[in-house]
């Protein structure tokens, strides 16, 4: 039976860890606003590179993205 | 239909601006495009299609430089140490997943900018940027390039919000919680059949560790409930919190008395689910609209700084350095934020804010304008009279801006019945306990304890949140927000309902254009549409939208003379369009009607006659109110739309015209002196003051983040025909709280009837008192959503 008494203690502290980490939430303000994250993990990293539209727009949109891409280089550079 | 702009999916009409192969609405909207384009940010089109926002009238080029104010920057930023600057802004226009993708990589379009972060239900940006790379001001620049418009206001400076109080709530809820759960799991082999088998020390065990669990719930999650009470009994009032707070301390004591003496482990379980659950009722019961605001007064609608010219030279200042006897400039658009004289400039005011009216109104030199209105047209000199917090409007404000809290209604009943629960629950428990003391004593403290733990008001306490926390959540979805749920106990009492005129029962924007005179005719209505097109005159947009016409004519020698009137050579015809003053030459039009004169090629044609647009829905909506309540009508205007109002009220209804501010204050008091219980319904700065005064007071908006006078809700005005439906909705919730009453009782009851015999168990109470407070609840928030979607 003394099995129990380690089984609580285990549940207790287990219990008291979420516990804390949701007081810790709470007080880093992660409650504050819970629908722009939901949105924001969405986006991605880096602005894609246009590729379907370079099969649709063949030719002038190739020029753009050129002029773009040595942009983006500078951009790294800089 | 034509193409749709890229930018902000408005119609673009015949006539699209391309660019990049792309149709635009104008040039605004292609402006923002084209930024967006050069700096690699198109996924903003992407995420959610056309998310722009189209500006109808761009502002003056340094409407910004007072930002760059010391003072006024010391306020705004919220931190600076001088190398790295934060600071937040109210943007209203944030609706979409685009906008927050575009200004979180505000950076891209700008290197000082370091970090960038949306709130989206505060509608708030807060962005980290280096002082040295980027200005307050430009930044605030670069947002209005792109068409994010910040709402800065002398409110926003001085009030910084703290959002401690949902936090906290929040904290407690996860407590009592932790609590709750792991007390359960403590108490469930009493519960089983053979917990009796359990050996003497685990009980004890498990007593003891119920037991610390449960200090933070009493101690620290529950003592909300304790300094109600308290305050409460200071004041001779009785209320919900007093038999809660009786029942949490009789639990507790019992049960540590349980725990002492070895009876059992005592109702620990029941005491920390009771509490968690009136958290929850709390925290549901308290959603509030964070982008709305109700408490505004002037100082939101106000500018930050204005400029004023001394020795020749213009410099901004604060508006609160502003003097009596200042020289100040008023530019095309801004607002006149105190009570002055005109010493130059064209001046045409537009009320539209304060009193509701659209049509500006021109006014002379020597002429002395109210605070509130907004100049159109070009710049404007004028001289301060009165200073800032002297202003008419202002001090009208100020007299009265501490609403009278008084409880009303339902609250009022609340209160009364936990006064009336109060006394009989400790009446029964004494008489159980005496009658126990002469049969047998040993049981006479149990019964007397067992009375006030089971009868706490446990459902009692939960049928209030969540019926109206329920109808307000339902509400706000339905375009009517309101700022707590007392709101809704106030509107179910009203008896009278007093409606404004100008912006409330008519609208804002749209305006009913009527054409006397000779028929025009088809090529004469384009001739004057083609005219119109050229000016932004409020009156020019109501003829062009009025006239149906695409043929494109040609306009030469344009000339807009302001507050007179327009004129050009149209296909080498020439047309004045303008008051009467300006085509006929004599000025002897009736005051209170607007008449737009039409004079082609060689004479007079007629005018177009120009009035209120009466909402959608508005005879329904009388209608339906006519009978039940007692109706007024209050408006600022003049008696020309007597004749149409009065049949749709009805002959008994006093329809009060010409009323001014004070006016509209003071019959709205005297009425509530009279002792009835006052509905106001108004929209602009002219209704404050009976808002204010009224019992409920409800604002109407085309666009509910913009500003509006303090108040109790504010209805969007699209729903405006939905208005008696809201009202009627307010007494179906407080009939769904008054059945929640009677099932609670019958609970009581049966919880009562264990007690008073002597046998309540922690297992009786463990049931009973979590079914009866979980099935009020479903009952509360099932019933008004279900119902809700049948009648609103």
């Amino acid at each position: 039976m003394s099995v129990i008494i380690v089984l609580i203690i285990i549940g207790v502290l287990v219990a008291g860890g979420f516990l804390a980490g949701f007081i810790w939430a709470v007080k880093s303000g992660q409650y504050d606003d819970t629908d722009s994250p939901a949105v924001r993990m969405l986006f991605d990293d880096t602005t894609p590179e246009k590729k379907k539209v370079m099969t649709i727009q063949a030719f002038t949109v190739k020029k753009k993205t050129l002029n773009k891409k040595t942009r983006i280089n500078r951009c790294r550079i800089n | 239909m034509g193409l749709k702009c890229v930018h902000c999916g408005e119609d673009c009409g015949k006539h699209p601006v391309m660019y990049d192969e792309q149709p635009f609405c104008c040039h605004g909207c292609r402006a923002v495009y084209q930024i967006l384009n050069r700096q690699n940010l198109e996924q903003y089109y992407e995420i959610k299609p056309m998310p722009g926002i189209r500006i109808e009238q761009q502002d003056a080029d340094a409407r910004y430089a007072y930002l760059d104010l010391d003072e006024i920057k010391e306020k705004l930023l919220t931190f600076s140490d001088g190398g790295i600057s934060k600071v937040d802004f109210f943007i209203p226009v944030i609706h979409c997943a685009s906008c927050i993708w575009l200004l979180e990589h505000l950076n891209t379009l700008n290197h000082g900018i370091i970090y960038s972060n949306v709130n989206f239900p505060q509608k708030t940006l807060s962005i980290t940027f280096k002082d040295s790379e980027i200005s307050l001001r430009q930044m605030v620049e670069l947002l209005v390039s792109i068409h994010y418009i910040p709402e800065i206001t002398l409110d926003k400076l001085e009030k910084k919000e703290t959002k401690k109080n949902d936090r906290d709530l929040l904290i407690k809820i996860g407590v009592a919680g932790f609590s709750l759960l792991n007390v359960m799991l403590y108490n469930f082999p009493e519960y089983l059949p053979g917990g009796e088998l359990l050996s003497e020390s685990f009980t004890r065990m498990f007593g003891w560790l119920s037991f610390a669990l449960s200090m933070p719930v009493v101690f620290y999650s529950a003592n909300d409930y304790y300094l109600s009470a308290f305050k409460g009994l200071r004041h001779k009032i009785v209320n919900i919190d007093v038999p809660i707070t009786l029942g949490i301390f009789t639990l507790f004591i019992q049960s540590t008395y349980d725990i002492i003496t070895g009876h059992g482990i005592g109702y620990f379980d029941s005491l920390t689910g009771l509490v968690f659950l009136l958290l929850i009722g709390k925290w549901y019961q308290g959603k509030t609209y964070r982008a709305l605001s109700f408490e505004r007064d002037y100082k939101s609608y106000f500018p930050v700084a204005v400029t004023k010219i001394s020795s020749g030279k213009e410099k901004y200042i604060a508006l609160s350095n502003l003097a009596k006897g200042d020289h100040i400039l008023i530019r095309n658009r801004e607002l006149i934020p105190v009570d002055s004289k005109i010493l130059s400039g064209n001046a045409n005011i537009d009320y539209s804010f304060v009193t509701g009216e659209s049509i500006p109104v021109p006014k002379q030199k020597g002429e002395m304008v109210f605070a509130g209105g907004r100049q159109v047209g070009g710049s404007i000199q004028m001289e301060v009279i009165k200073e800032v917090e002297q202003s008419y409007l202002t001090q009208l404000w100020n007299q009265n801006n501490t609403r009278s809290e008084e409880t009303s209604g339902l609250k009022e009943i609340v209160n009364k019945v936990s006064e009336y629960f109060t006394v009989i629950i400790l009446v029964i428990a004494l008489s159980a306990a005496i009658y126990w003391l002469f049969m047998n004593p040993s049981l006479a403290l149990f019964a007397f304890t067992s009375v006030l733990i089971i009868a706490c008001p446990c459902a009692l306490a939960l049928t209030v949140p969540f019926t109206f926390g329920s109808t307000m959540r339902l509400f706000g979805r339905k375009g009517f927000y309101i700022k707590n749920t007392d709101v809704i106990e106030k509107l179910h009492s009203i008896d009278t309902v007093v409606f404004d005129k100008t912006g409330t029962l008519t609208m804002n924007r749209t305006m009913n254009v009527r054409f006397v005179g000779d028929e025009l005719s088809d090529e004469e209505l384009s001739m004057i549409r083609s005219l119109v097109s050229n000016s932004s005159h409020p009156l020019s947009t109501a003829i062009k939208d009025h006239i149906e016409s695409d043929v494109k004519n040609e306009v030469e020698d344009f000339r807009e003379i302001p507050a007179m009137g327009i004129s050009a050579k149209v296909n080498k015809v020439l047309i004045n369009i303008g008051s009467k003053k300006f085509v006929m030459g004599k000025d002897d039009d009736k005051p209170g009607s607007t008449n737009v004169y039409v004079f082609i090629g060689d004479k007079v044609k007629g005018y177009f006659k120009i009035g209120n647009q009466y909402r959608q829905g508005l005879k329904e909506v009388i209608e339906s109110m006519k009978g039940k309540y007692k109706l007024y009508l209050l408006s600022g205007d003049n008696e020309s739309e007597r004749n149409t109002l009065q049949p749709l009220f009805g002959k008994d209804t006093l329809l009060l015209f010409n009323q001014s501010p004070t006016d509209k204050m003071e019959f709205v008091e005297q009425l509530k002196n009279s002792g009835r219980k006052i509905l106001m319904i108004g929209d602009g700065l002219n209704d404050a003051g009976a808002l204010l005064k009224s019992n409920v007071g409800i604002t109407i908006a085309d666009d509910i983040y913009s500003f509006s006078p303090a108040c109790d809700g504010i209805l969007q005005s699209s729903r405006f025909s939905k208005l008696y439906r809201f009202i009627r909705f307010t007494n179906l919730s407080v009939n769904v709280v008054k059945i929640s009453f009677f099932i609670s009782f019958l609970y009581n009851i049966i919880g009562i009837s264990f007690a008073v015999q002597g046998t309540l168990s922690p297992l009786i109470a463990a049931v009973l008192m979590p079914v009866s407070s979980i099935s009020i609840v479903a009952f509360a928030t099932l019933a008004i959503n279900l119902t809700g979607r049948k009648h609103l």
